[in-house]
């Protein structure tokens, strides 16, 4: 029987971005549904009750919320090949340690970024040192997973997009403080399962421009 | 009748030989083992066991590392008062693994934890064999994975993911029991709200088909994520002077929390309630005389 795999998804989200990787990396065969932030559909708010988030991967029939989770599931169930967690016990805390920070810190502090509040120059100072701490955990690997693309990588990759509306919104200057960062991001587009997910840094701008009028409206 | 006694002396004398010499070696090694300190005397006789195994069995490479892996020397960084160090001491001691606690002094941090989670610089810590682990969730799938016995999460990568899930919630949705006695006003209106959502959730999605525990018949994992709710929030609510938790508005999570510590390892290993009133009460009165 095939497997019957459905991704309920937003082209812009950061989190939606890290399952998609995922799936290319294992090559599985899904179908993506588009949802509107603002106007969930019925199978969304079955299928996530609790938190009516995308995304949420559908696997004949079964549920999965949470990207780092479902990014597990993937690497756990279809594990003919490119495995995404180390398979020693330490490194792999250590992997679900930095994705786990990764989680904390990088969209909260880039929302009051972009938002353009009054705390944007502190959320500005506390995203360039989240980077540098980063930066420093990478150190002169190819990838946070070694020598191919790992969970770490996954999970920070969708974010690369974000970096011009950081630029734009508040001159972070994340090129000059974290080059090897840079590097890092072009390093990883080279690899197809990340190119074909990844998201047009202006389109991200031009979506959470429009996406900071609607809250303001609200 | 003729018996025949005459045995050949010069066939066993090599082996009265060996014998002899295995003897002495045998004396030898006891008394050196004899002055050796207890816990070196456990850990010499559990990796002679396992060579014993290793010899015998045949393993795969990985899980001979796990299996000599699981003998070093675990330590704890924990704090007596923190429901994400007690998630660690439950499932170490759910486990049988012996371990050092050393309580950390939060308003002083020590050099051994800022080296140990120079990131975060908090606690719990796990440190085994010297490396460590930080984060309470990491360190118990940590501890899961290198002692399997006695296992807090589903083998099924599908319940696993439920648990995972679950597990999460509860880190993201915790803090709000402990906001409740750190503000006041607008602030704590907002924490209790969000309180009892969570505790509505659980109640309506976490709890459902008569479960003993949120796996089923047996603790996990989950369990220990919402030790908070079960122990922390009724000192809380005292705290504040608030009520929040009513049982007869959450039946399944009041009858969970009844299961939850009775299960001899939790009952056995809570922070002494009269001592947390004591001691929140001093941090609320410094929290709002500071504002």
């Amino acid at each position: 029987m095939e497997d019957e795999v459905v991704l309920l998804d937003l082209w812009a989200s950061p989190f939606a971005i890290r399952v998609k990787i995922a799936l290319e990396e294992k090559g599985i065969k899904y179908e993506c549904k588009q949802e509107d932030l603002f106007n969930k559909s019925h199978l969304l708010l079955e299928m996530n009750p609790i938190h009516k988030k995308i995304p949420v991967l559908i696997h004949n029939g079964k549920p999965i919320s949470e990207s780092l989770i479902i990014v597990q599931y993937i690497d756990q169930v279809w594990n003919h090949k490119s495995p995404l967690l180390p398979s020693d016990p330490y490194q792999r805390s250590q992997a679900l340690f930095w994705a786990d920070y990764i989680d904390k810190k990088i969209y909260g502090i880039g929302r009051r970024i972009w938002m353009g509040k009054e705390d944007q120059e502190e959320a500005k100072e506390e995203l360039i040192q989240t980077f540098k701490t980063i930066e420093r955990e990478l150190g002169d690997k190819l990838y946070f997973g070694g020598e191919s693309i790992g969970y770490v990588d996954v999970a920070l990759v969708p974010f690369t997009s974000w970096f011009y509306t950081y630029e734009t919104c508040a001159n972070c200057g994340i090129e000059a403080a974290c080059p090897k960062l840079i590097a890092w991001a072009k390093r990883c587009k080279e690899n197809e399962s990340v190119s074909k997910a990844l998201t047009d840094p202006l389109e991200i701008y031009g979506y959470l421009l429009q996406l900071k009028k609607r809250l303001e409206l609200q | 009748m003729n018996i025949n006694l005459d045995f050949n002396y010069k066939s066993i004398k090599p082996f009265i030989f060996i014998c002899f010499h295995f003897g002495i070696l045998a004396l030898v090694f006891s008394l050196i083992v004899h002055r050796l300190s207890q816990t070196r005397k456990d850990a010499l006789i559990g990796s002679l066991s396992l060579i014993t195994i290793r010899l015998t069995v045949d393993a795969r490479p990985t899980a001979t590392l796990i299996e000599f892996s699981n003998m070093e020397e675990v330590k704890l960084i924990g704090m007596w008062l923190s429901p994400y160090s007690y998630r660690v001491i439950w499932a170490l001691k759910l486990k049988g693994i012996a371990y050092e606690y050393i309580e950390e002094d939060l308003s002083n941090k020590s050099p051994l934890l800022l080296h140990s989670n120079p990131v975060q610089k908090k606690i719990p810590v796990l440190i085994h064999g010297g490396k460590p682990i930080c984060e309470s969730s990491v360190i118990l799938e940590y501890i899961e994975e290198i002692w399997p016995q006695n296992s807090l999460l589903p083998s099924d990568p599908y319940e696993r993911a439920i648990a995972r899930f679950w597990i999460k919630f509860a880190d993201d949705k915790s803090p709000s029991i402990s906001n409740i006695y750190r503000t006041s006003g607008e602030e704590q209106e907002k924490a209790v709200k969000d309180s009892l959502e969570m505790l509505k959730t659980i109640e309506e999605h976490g709890l459902v088909g008569e479960k003993k525990f949120f796996g089923g018949d047996k603790i996990s994992m989950v369990d220990m994520a919402f030790g908070a709710v079960a122990h922390w929030l009724g000192v809380i609510e005292d705290v504040a002077g608030l009520k929040i938790f009513e049982q007869h508005k959450f039946p399944r999570l009041n009858s969970w929390i009844q299961n939850f510590k009775e299960v001899p390892i939790i009952k056995e290993n809570l922070p002494d309630r009269d001592k947390m009133l004591a001691l929140l009460k001093r941090r609320r009165e410094m929290l709002l005389a500071s504002e």
